[in-house]
């Protein structure tokens, strides 16, 4: 019998804004590599804090400075942080970060280190970064109904397997849960690649089909031809893939589609980290296919749960949001069964049906906006990586 | 275990199918199920085939159009005939 999920309730965090979070992070959020250091003794002191560290944020300019500045805003504004510090070389800056995520309406601070040096701005973040973890610690769940909840996917060191299995069942879920409301989000232009003319036929307007193909041409004509080659062969499909038996690009790109189903179609197509607007619904997002930049700029876009079917076993997490991993490759649940929340060899074994694997999925995804950690969380996977446009000034 | 397939394909217009079980050995008869409708045949591996590779179910040549998912995944590059190994040595994309 089909599992009704139309009076499901989970237990989780309402933010400011409405929105609903299933994580409680006090973000110690740096706005450019050289505060990470600050950042880092800031979390080493308060415990309960988050720190992001990464490798970008000075000299950008232009578009990859508009992508920078969403990704950081966007990852303190996500509904699984409750508070950020927000820490960066120089005031300006750092104020355009803090202003991003006060929009949300919830508790953000901005430090700067020049005229105060290190040991200042760690001791003054510090004290703020204490008072935001005894406040988030007694924030309260409450019931929200499973409907808010923004779940996005990307598959990662896909196979043959991924395509008739895993990524079926992440397909199967989107079906059952679009139509009860939720948000979700697929990507991965150059995963794309190959099927592009059926991901354009998924489109639910026009409108949303011609935004993915000029995303898709501007991928093509901006970054492969633009780097003098018409071949992505070394890295699509990736040797990993190609360990796993996937041999063409189209192959592996029909495997991808599999995680959108049967009957969803996107309603819109959007920039990297860019928070969806037309409401409930599917969205195709303009991403790298390398996981941990992939997972960013989805959390970065608002979603709270990510789903991640993998084939040869990536290992990728997220520091803010849940990556639940599902696989159908027996031998990956053999060899790394520690790194799959979602086993569904069954498929494979003709023993679990799609729907079945669905709903386990489903499942999953409830206990882990219940609390569950994922296996990514239990093993402190915590990959953050900006994409990058092009070289900063 | 013998309803537990050693070959998935997906649709009944593919001419290749995907080893699903781990340490496929040549000349195992492989119990082959096609996904879309649960319908099933018999084909004989020709080769040890990893799991997740895939294997010719009809005799293939080269300039032969490979088929997987009902669409067009690449081309033949050389030869493979039913039950034999299909994968980079002998299968390439047509888009360059």
């Amino acid at each position: 019998m089909p599992l009704d999920f139309s009076n499901q309730t989970i237990n989780a965090w309402r933010r400011e804004n409405g929105r609903v979070g299933v994580r409680n992070h006090v973000l110690i959020l740096p706005v450019d590599d050289i505060s990470n250091a600050a950042c880092e003794a800031v979390s080493n002191n308060v415990k309960g804090t988050m720190v992001i560290p990464h490798a970008y944020g000075r000299l950008q300019f232009g578009e990859d400075l508009d992508l920078h500045f969403r990704t950081i805003i966007g990852t303190g504004a996500n509904p699984n942080v409750a508070a950020v510090v927000v820490i960066g070389i120089e005031p300006e800056w750092t104020k355009i970060i803090t202003d991003g995520i006060a929009k949300t309406g919830k508790p953000v601070t901005g430090f700067s280190i020049e005229q105060n040096g290190d040991f200042e701005t760690v001791r003054a973040a510090g004290w703020k970064a204490k008072e935001y973890v005894h406040w988030a610690t007694e924030l309260q769940k409450e019931a929200c109904d499973l409907s808010e909840l923004w779940v996005s996917t990307k598959c990662g060191e896909s196979d043959t397997t991924t395509g008739l299995s895993s990524c079926p069942t992440v397909g199967n879920m989107y079906d059952k849960l679009l139509p009860h409301g939720i948000y979700g989000c697929f990507g991965e232009t150059s995963e794309i690649t190959g099927a592009e003319h059926i991901c354009e036929k998924r489109a639910a307007t026009p409108e949303a089909a011609a935004k993915f193909k000029a995303i898709w041409q501007a991928y093509n004509d901006d970054v492969i031809f633009a780097h003098k080659t018409d071949d992505l062969s070394d890295s699509q499909p990736t040797k990993g893939n190609i360990l796993g038996g996937l041999t063409t690009i189209e192959e592996k790109a029909m495997g991808n589609l599999e995680k959108i189903g049967r009957t969803s179609t996107y309603i819109d197509a959007m920039g990297p980290a860019v928070s969806p607007e037309k409401g409930p619904g599917l969205y195709y997002m303009d991403t790298s296919s390398a996981a941990a930049e992939c997972v960013t700029l989805m959390a970065a876009a608002g979603y709270v749960i990510h789903t991640f079917p993998t084939g040869q076993g990536n290992v990728v997490g997220n520091p803010i949001v849940p990556v639940i991993k599902i696989s159908g490759n027996p031998r990956t649940l053999r060899t790394m069964s520690e790194h799959i929340d979602v086993d569904v060899t069954g498929v494979l074994s003709r023993e679990q049906t799609i729907d079945q694997a669905g709903d386990a999925l489903i499942d999953m995804i409830i206990r882990t906006a219940n609390g569950r950690y994922t296996a990514a969380e239990a093993l402190g996977h915590v990959e953050f990586s900006m994409t990058k446009l092009y070289r900063s000034a | 275990m013998s309803n537990i397939p050693q070959l998935l394909v997906h649709d009944h217009k593919d001419n290749v199918g995907v080893v699903v079980v781990e340490g496929l050995k040549a000349g195992t008869e492989m119990l082959c199920v096609v996904t879309h409708d649960n319908s099933s045949f018999k084909i004989t591996a020709n080769a040890d085939i990893p799991i997740g590779h895939k294997v010719a179910i009809k005799d293939l040549t080269e300039g032969d159009t490979v088929f997987k998912y009902g669409e067009d995944i690449g081309k033949m590059v050389g030869s493979a005939k039913q039950g034999e190994h299909v994968h980079t040595h002998n299968c390439k994309t047509k888009r360059w």
